[in-house]
């Protein structure tokens, strides 16, 4: 791989970029591996680097269906926060903030992580009470958060209306290091470090089964031939039922669609991200000037990555009522994933009921953040076969036993 | 837009008329049912990729449960019925059938 560089761009500037190569190879999959894992999302890309990387695995293969990146991890609103309530939660999306903070250096490519502070706004006295709670259990876990006012609020996003007749601001949780990264970018260069240590990357290669013996897998069906596997990793988000049903086992987890929006571009106008959880919707502003905005997911069951029209018209409402400057602006664009959700809104990282096979799903409305914590932890879970101190908490057998991981205020509005 | 009629007032509603209720069917376990049953009556759901049966509620309208057999990829409705039956109807099935040559996803 030839690393990417200021130099390298001086270098090509003086003979016409011909001598950039490809990011990533495409190779035909070979008969077998010894881990494969299924979904080309952040997640499933963060899960085969760190197999090498931290574990020496370079035998494997990351399949998908589509194009790398394609599903939610290029459709989502890449708000990246760690302020969590329960403390494993805590531990696995700091992992994942902090390596955000190293990301582009680590890589070799800049996916413009912008630490630019993320504001969730507390709008009603219960809300209120919610984030206090979340900033002294954030003090304990050692995630720099903080309970501002009202005036604080108004200071760091001037164009907010703090005094709305509805649901006025009363304060605000603020997690300065929280922020934004370019979402491709992550997937393409956890991509681009996976196949240059000897990890194919198989696009256009969907899994369509999965084969087993006595209880242990030997590998997946695919659109491309059998593909043999000692280890096999489901990573694919949405889909996770689909997988689990190929597997023989079924998940607590429910799959609908959430959507977003982007405006045209306008001049810099906020350079926060903030959401508003009580009124449904969140808004920060792209480098390209677009104002990026999410709000609600589906109420109901959905695999069609559209979403219905009057979530965008409550989240509209939303936000037109508390950055009144935004009501004349014309959206642009507008499309949907399907988000996996868990009942306690929190992931699944956890062996299955199948031998060899191992699955990373439920990070619903809430996963982009999480990527890099989230492959560091699975990729220990597979490898060493059986969870280190980040991924324990979130095995299946949690529903059973009761041992919720309750983050239904935290993750709040989709996000 | 998802457009359901409610079996009970005959009302063809909107769904921001309507409260989802998830998975229908699911068959409720008692005192004597082991863990692994009451956990998988508790959380484990189907959430196919295709036909569905679910339970919606005519929340903005007569306020009643009932079921509807939708596919979750096309959001084609096959048939809404009432919520006092414990497994879809031979009619609603029939009428998934028509549509789902092949069909296997009952039970
Ligand atoms: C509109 C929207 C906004 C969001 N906003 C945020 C946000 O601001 N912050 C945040 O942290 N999170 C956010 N999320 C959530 C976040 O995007 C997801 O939790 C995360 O991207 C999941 O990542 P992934 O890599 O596991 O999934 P994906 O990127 O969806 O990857 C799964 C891959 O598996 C592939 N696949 C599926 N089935 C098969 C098969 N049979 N064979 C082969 N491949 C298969 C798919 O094609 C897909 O590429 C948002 C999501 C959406 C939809
Ligand atoms: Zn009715």
């Amino acid at each position: 791989m030839r690393r990417y560089s200021a130099f390298a761009i001086a270098r090509e500037a003086v003979r016409y970029h011909q001598g950039w190569e490809r990011a990533w190879r495409s190779p035909a999959p070979r008969p077998a591996y010894e881990v494969v894992v299924v979904g080309a999302g952040g997640h499933g890309l963060a899960t085969a680097y760190y197999l090498a990387r931290n574990h020496g695995i370079t035998d494997v293969a990351v399949l998908e269906k589509g194009w790398l990146g394609g599903g939610n991890t290029g459709r989502n609103t890449t708000i990246i926060r760690s302020n969590y309530l329960q403390d494993p939660s805590a531990a696995i999306y700091e992992k994942a903030r902090s390596l955000y903070e190293t990301m582009s250096r680590d890589l070799n490519m800049n996916v413009m992580f912008s630490p630019r502070g993320v504001l969730m706004l507390a709008q009603t006295e219960h809300e209120k009470r919610g984030y206090l709670r979340t900033a002294h259990a954030n003090r304990l876990q050692g995630v720099a958060t903080e309970f501002i006012g009202p005036e604080r609020v108004k200071e760091l996003v001037p164009i907010i209306n703090v005094s709305g007749p509805r649901y006025p601001v009363l304060g605000a949780l603020w997690q300065p290091r929280g922020g934004t990264a370019r979402h491709d970018a992550v997937a393409w260069a956890y991509a681009r470090a996976c196949s240059a240590m000897g990890i194919d990357i198989i696009q256009r290669c969907e899994v369509t089964g999965i084969t087993q013996e006595r209880g242990r897998v030997t590998g997946v069906e695919t659109t491309r031939g059998h593909i043999g596997a000692k280890k096999l990793a489901i990573v694919v988000a949405g889909h996770s039922g689909v997988l689990a049903e190929m597997a023989g086992f079924r998940l607590p987890i429910e799959s609908v669609a959430l959507q977003a929006l982007v405006s045209e571009p306008i001049k810099p106008a906020i350079d926060v991200v903030v959401m508003a959880n009580t009124v449904h919707g969140y808004m920060s502003q792209s480098d390209k000037g677009e104002l990026v905005i999410g709000g609600g997911a589906d109420g109901y069951n959905n695999y069609t990555q559209r979403g219905s029209f009057h979530h965008i018209e409550e989240t509209v409402r939303a936000l037109v009522e508390t950055f009144p400057i935004i009501s004349r602006l014309r959206m642009m664009r507008q499309w949907g994933g399907i988000v996996d959700m868990t009942g306690d809104r929190s992931p699944i990282l956890s062996k299955t009921p199948l031998e060899g096979c191992y699955i990373n799903a439920g990070w619903g409305t809430g996963g982009f953040k999480s990527i890099p914590g989230s492959g560091w932890a699975m990729a220990e879970l597979v490898a060493k076969d059986a969870p280190g101190p980040l991924a324990a908490p979130f095995g299946l057998e949690r529903f059973r036993e009761g041992r919720f991981i309750d983050e239904s205020v935290a993750a709040g509005v989709a996000h | 837009m998802l457009l359901l009629e409610c079996p009970y007032c005959g009302v063809m509603a909107d769904e921001t008329e309507l409260a989802p209720g998830g998975e229908a069917h699911i068959a409720r376990r008692g005192p004597e049912a082991s863990e692994e049953e009451f956990a998988a009556y508790l959380f484990e759901r189907k959430n196919p990729r295709g036909v569905h049966f679910e339970r919606w509620r005519h929340a903005a309208g007569c306020g009643k449960w009932f079921h509807a057999a939708r596919d979750t990829v096309t959001l084609e409705v096959f048939a809404t019925y009432s919520a006092q039956t414990l497994a879809p109807p031979e009619e609603v099935l029939a009428a998934i059938r028509r549509k789902r040559p092949g069909w296997e996803g009952w039970p």
